[in-house]
């Protein structure tokens, strides 16, 4: 019983959402939100690997998902639709639908290869200068798509919309929305597996002396080599979805500022608190869609103040100055973010009762 | 041919002295503290925008004034104000962190939430329009050959080399600056010593922020134009322009910043503008792959 | 056949000789010490035979095949485990897991069977929990399984970084000062064990250590190196009486 609490619900949240979208019962809007929230807890939990678990200090997270983003993007155009960049579909249409994951996952891999970028660089060093190593490689990555004419350059690059509308023609059901689900879940309980064993705990013990690593039979390199790659690779699945709920890809959506939130949600969440990661991922994506509609609210009540001039506007810009300071102001008081690095069952220890999850 | 390679070599040596500025504060703050400052960028841009202010408000209240004589008054003026806004980002937000002995990485994040909030508070609250920074030097061109230099271009080139020197005499003649080197070396004996660590770290935060807004004066001089983002890619480069020097070491980090610049310019000198980052970026790179340490930075050895 | 053979080994540090001409040879299950002063080099060695520093000439030959150069890892994966002089535990895991981790030269599962969790993995990490249950009964440590390292006495880490050491099934211990920092008792206390464990594992074991009540009630032989260079070699009684070797400790000044 315990061993199947978990997935049930999970598949119960998955499939209620995905019927009451297919019925109309929540709009689009609502839809986008909720697959934002599964791309950012790929993307969180799996920059936890390497800033959480391994205590690196990478911030280029967004160049890897620029990778596969891009990668996916141009496979399932290649051979789905007819663009004019690429030509005519070199497959049928409705096989987009079956070969989907295919595809993601190549992207996944191609963020992996690039991964390589910062993992060979991290045998040698860590701490500030591999971050600078993968500051770096994220400025490389995004501004080769910047010179990339190919994939539309600075334009960005469109039609992934094609795909959804194939994948629909087949089956007239939120498709995507399954995708992430799915996805959402391989990397979380991927993530999980790896660092409950042995095998994966090698890369804690990276992070906690990295001497004892190496002398106590941990091939601390390839430890490495696999955390950075299954990191990318993982933020380069992220990345995919992240095109095709989109529609649309612009090379700038994956610069220093999509690798700081997802750092932040890290952080928020708790260094290598897998839990942590997931929670803090829900939470920043409500915060920034909800600060969507506070702000205008906000706008409103601060004009009932006579001092307030009437041309003087609160943007949606603020939205990038609360994030902040709630954060900053978090630090003041849960120096170590939500959760720590203690997982959900820590906490509520009468959980374990109920479920087990490895 | 060679006219022009001159011409590149002392644009880029202008280009390099705001990195160069920059660089020297990231790196006074990382030696002390082990602290990436990642709001040191936007701590150059309010450095830019104070002096904007400052300039306005003189130029408005006190007409007739010359130019450098306004320049004269807006200098110092914008060094202290922006020192004091470094200050008190140190005092708001890390000083709590670092006496609860929080991971260094949370620190760093406060740094980087920091700047985003410098960045967009100043979007939102002054608004998009872009401020266009008055002209306070008569601009002189002189020509030798086919070179062609402005007046200003020699004082920024001319200002980050004193600058340097001074810094370079701060830290090795007075007895503040030893302790700032001594800080890096052993944090924990420099208090057993009798010398405050607060105070050091304190006055790390005023150097290297009037360095920035050094750095924002000349920067708004050279390129009037003003907006809440230009401290954002600038930080970022000058931050790895200071480790690719050996981040920690302000030799380091004035060579890092001149040498980012030269790259950029002659980056753009050859191909299109678009690949400047790019090119730049993957030389680096491979800089900090060869030598993981940067230029002038030493292996710090792990005890075994 | 030699469990391990050192020959002529020099290791340099831009212009310092560290170690000059270090020779020393097991054949069994010895145990054996290596004393000197403070800095003369002792540590070195260790760092060259676990393989973290290259040397810069000479041979070492473990079970006759050569390992210099050969990662850590490597090295320990091999059969020579250590320890360190200031104990480098993973403190904030437990006990337990400080075991697991160490099992990774022999871990008989790959990333796939991780992820999909197959037979291969269950059996595997079954296996390697039950080698950690074992040596932590046998070393007495069961009670402390789920502690971290960090909030346990000095003296039971000690023992613990020697029970990690233990549990990639060396046939060559490395101590590196294993009483330092201990007090009295705890000293009687690591002499037993030491002792216990070379008789009870049958493994050999090389030792670095100042204070000479251990050396001297367990070494059979004993190596005293001053600046890189053995100065004496022998068993404890003639160490004890050897000249050249009070003359490093104490100075040769005659009152």
């Amino acid at each position: 019983m315990k061993k199947f609490s978990v997935p049930a619900l999970l598949t119960i949240l998955a499939a209620g959402t995905v019927v009451a979208a297919h019925f109309e019962l929540i709009d689009l809007y609502v839809q986008t939100v909720i697959m934002f929230i599964g791309v950012n807890i790929i993307l969180s939990s799996s920059f936890n690997i390497i800033n959480g678990y391994m205590g690196e200090f990478a911030c280029g997270h967004a160049g890897f998902m620029a990778v596969g983003a891009y990668v996916t993007s141009v496979l399932n155009i290649m051979f789905f639709t007819s663009s004019k960049t690429f030509g005519d579909p070199i497959f049928s249409p409705e096989l987009a639908l079956w070969f989907f994951p295919v595809t993601m996952i190549l992207g996944g891999i191609a963020a992996a290869v690039t991964g390589l970028l910062v993992a060979l660089p991290s045998f040698k060093t860590r701490d500030d200068y591999l971050a600078i190593i993968s500051l770096a490689a994220n400025f490389i990555i995004v501004s080769l798509f910047i010179n990339m004419d190919s994939v539309g350059g600075a334009r960005g690059f469109m039609g992934m919309k094609q795909i959804i509308f194939a994948m629909e023609d087949v089956a007239f059901i939120p498709w995507m929305l399954i995708w992430t689900f799915t996805f959402t879940y391989a990397t979380v309980f991927v993530i999980r597996r790896f660092v409950s064993s042995t095998y994966g705990k090698g890369i804690i013990a990276i992070h906690q002396d990295e001497i004892a690593a190496e002398i106590m039979s941990v091939n601390t390199n390839k430890m490495k080599l696999v955390a950075f790659m299954l990191s990318s690779g993982l933020a380069g699945i992220a990345g995919g979805l992240f095109a095709h709920i989109l529609g649309y890809i612009n090379p700038n959506s994956f610069n220093i500022l999509k690798s700081t939130e997802c750092l932040v949600m890290v952080y928020l969440g708790g260094m290598g608190s897998l839990s942590g990661s997931v929670i803090a991922a829900i939470i920043f994506t409500l915060l920034i869609e909800g600060l969507r509609f506070i702000i205008p609210a906000m706008d409103t009540l601060i004009h009932f103040i006579p001092l307030v001039p009437d041309t003087f506007h609160l943007s949606q810009v603020l939205k990038w100055v609360i994030i902040p300071l709630i954060l900053v102001i978090l630090m003041q008081f849960r120096p170590e973010g939500i959760m720590g690095n203690r997982e959900l069952a820590d906490f509520f220890p009468k959980l374990k009762r109920y479920y087990e999850f490895k | 041919m060679f006219d022009s390679i001159i011409q590149n070599l002392f644009n880029a040596l202008q280009w390099g002295s705001f990195y160069s500025l920059i660089a020297l504060g990231y790196t006074l703050v990382y030696g002390v503290l082990r602290l990436i400052n990642f709001a040191h960028g936007d701590i150059f841009m309010v450095g830019a925008y104070i002096a904007y202010f400052i300039a306005i408000f003189i130029l408005k209240e006190a007409t007739g004034l010359s130019g450098v004589a306004t320049l004269a008054m807006v200098i110092p003026l914008t060094m202290i104000l922006t020192a004091m806004c470094g200050v008190a980002l140190e005092r708001i937000a890390y000083r709590p962190l670092r006496r609860k002995g929080a991971n260094r990485l949370y620190v760093v994040i406060t740094a980087l939430m920091c700047g985003l909030i410098l960045e967009n508070g100043n979007l939102a609250f002054l608004g998009a329009s872009r401020k266009s920074f008055p002209e306070l030097l008569d601009k002189v061109v002189y020509n030798f050959g086919m070179i062609s230099m402005t007046n200003l271009k020699i004082w920024v080139i001319l200002s980050s080399i004193i600058v340097y020197i001074a810094l370079n005499a701060i830290i090795s003649k007075t007895k503040i600056g030893m302790a700032m080197r001594g800080i890096s070396y052993d944090k924990f004996a420099i208090p057993l010593m009798g010398i405050p660590i607060d105070t050091i770290i304190v006055v790390t935060f005023i150097l290297g922020s009037a360095l920035a807004g050094l750095a924002g004066i000349l920067f708004a001089m050279s390129y009037p134009i003003l907006d809440p983002f230009m401290g954002a890619l600038i930080g970022w480069k000058a931050f790895i322009a200071a480790v690719v020097g050996g981040i920690g070491d302000i030799k380091g980090a004035f060579v890092g910043g001149f040498l980012l610049g030269i790259v950029e310019i002659l980056v753009v000198a050859v191909f299109p503008s678009t690949f400047r980052d790019l090119i730049a970026f993957s030389i680096l790179l491979i800089i900090l792959v060869i030598k993981p340490t940067g230029l002038f930075g030493v292996a710090k050895s792990t005890k075994i | 056949m030699s469990l391990l053979k050192i020959k002529g080994l020099t290791q340099q540090f831009g212009g310092l000789t560290a170690v000059s001409d270090f020779s020393t040879e097991f054949q069994g299950n010895e145990l054996m010490g290596l004393i000197g002063p403070n800095g003369a080099g002792k540590t070195t060695v260790f760092n060259i035979v676990s393989g973290f520093y290259k040397p810069t000439q000479g041979k070492i030959l473990f079970e006759e095949k050569p390992i210099n150069g050969l990662k850590p890892h490597r090295v320990t994966a091999m059969g020579i485990a250590r320890t360190f002089q200031n104990i480098r535990l993973w403190h904030d895991m437990s006990l337990l897991d400080n075991i697991l981790i160490s099992q990774h030269y022999n871990l008989g599962y790959n990333l796939f069977d991780l992820f999909v969790r197959n037979r291969r993995y269950v059996e595997n990490e079954k296996r390697m929990r039950n080698i950690a249950m074992q040596l932590l009964e046998q070393l007495d440590l069961v009670q402390f399984m789920e502690e971290k390292p960090k909030n346990l006495p000095y003296g039971i880490q000690r023992k613990i970084e020697i029970a990690r050491a233990l549990s990639v099934k060396p046939s060559l211990l490395l101590l590196d000062e294993p009483a330092a920092g201990l007090n009295s008792s705890d000293v009687q206390e690591l002499i037993k064990l030491i002792g216990w464990i070379h008789k009870e594992f049958k493994i050999a074991i090389w030792m670095i250590e100042h204070q000479m009540a251990v050396v001297m009630s367990l070494c059979s032989w004993i190596q005293v190196i001053d600046f890189g260079q053995t100065i004496a070699e022998g068993t404890p009684e003639q160490i004890q009486n050897n000249p050249s070797v009070i003359k490093a400790y104490l100075g040769d000044d005659q009152i």
